[in-house]
């Protein structure tokens, strides 16, 4: 297999329209067709992996472990998703794994549906239009970092699936093992915190005269 | 519909999933609820900004650990 680490991998997974093309070469054993798929989502999958675990050497054993189950199960991959939501699948598990091991105490309940706990939000302030754009790529991703990082893991995960990785719900809660409205309950509470915590970096900076 | 039952169905309304009477409802309320309106406007940015974020490009040497661990698994027959 040849290294071709220096070959910008795609930053967006959008569905290739070679991407079945590939999976069925690597099937057939067409392994610079597997290194194609793999330069091309390697990326996400550690971001992914990161996001889920907060571990850097978690997240990097999740990602080899979720390539390699990948292509050794390539042959039970039904074709009837994208191959990449299949990854995703697969690093899912692998980065929860790592995640309960080293918080074995963390117990993940469903959580009530209709709590009483309030949800209105208090930094209520306008934001610019494209508020990323204010910061360079880096500054940004250190902000989304920092602010994901300071989420409960289960809202976390639940947000990373669904908005990150675009994921359904039905599809999500099957992953984690979770109800609908259990996943929905999360989501509404992970974008609703990550909102409030974002207000101060993308609210609308007063103009002085 | 009051400002509590809209922040509850915040994400439904986001998701484009709410029924068309409840829709109807909760756009009639922010016509005139300028913190709901903030509301809905930021928390959709929130999702735009984490969703269209790019990865970071892979550390070398993670990339050349998993290729490494790729190549010794796909030697084996």
């Amino acid at each position: 297999m040849s290294q071709t680490g220096f070959n910008p991998p795609q930053a967006v997974p959008a569905p290739q329209d070679n991407e079945a093309q590939l999976v069925d070469a690597a099937r057939a054993g067409d392994t610079g067709a597997f290194t194609e798929l793999v330069n091309r989502y390697d990326r996400r999958i550690f971001r992914l992996a990161m996001n889920i675990t907060q571990n850097r050497e978690d997240a990097e054993d999740a990602m080899q472990e979720a390539f390699l189950k990948s292509y050794q199960h390539l042959d039970e991959f039904q074709g009837d998703s994208r191959f990449y939501t299949w990854l995703v699948r697969i690093a899912v598990n692998e980065a929860l794994m790592r995640l309960r091991k080293r918080r074995p105490n963390h117990v993940s309940l469903d959580e009530p549906v209709e709590g009483d706990e309030d949800l209105m939000p208090r930094e209520i302030e306008d934001w610019d239009p494209s508020p990323e754009q204010r910061y360079a790529q880096t500054e940004l991703r250190k902000i989304l970092d920092s602010v994901i990082d300071e989420l409960h893991p289960d809202f976390r995960t639940v947000f990373v699936l669904r908005d990150v990785e675009e994921l359904s719900t039905e599809e999500t809660a099957e992953l984690l093992g979770l109800s609908v409205p259990a996943v929905k309950s999360r989501l509404l509470r992970a974008r609703l915190k990550l909102r409030g915590k974002l207000n101060r970096y993308f609210r609308k900076v007063a103009e002085t005269t | 519909m009051r400002c509590k039952q809209l922040i509850r169905e915040l994400s439904n309304y986001l998701d484009g999933v709410l029924e068309p009477d409840v829709l109807a409802d909760l756009e009639r309320h922010l016509e005139h609820c300028e913190d709901c309106r903030l509301v809905v406007d930021t928390t959709r940015k929130t999702i735009q900004v984490f969703c269209n974020a790019e990865p970071a490009p892979l550390d070398p040497a993670i990339r050349e650990r998993l290729h490494k661990a790729l190549e010794q698994r796909l030697k084996r027959p």
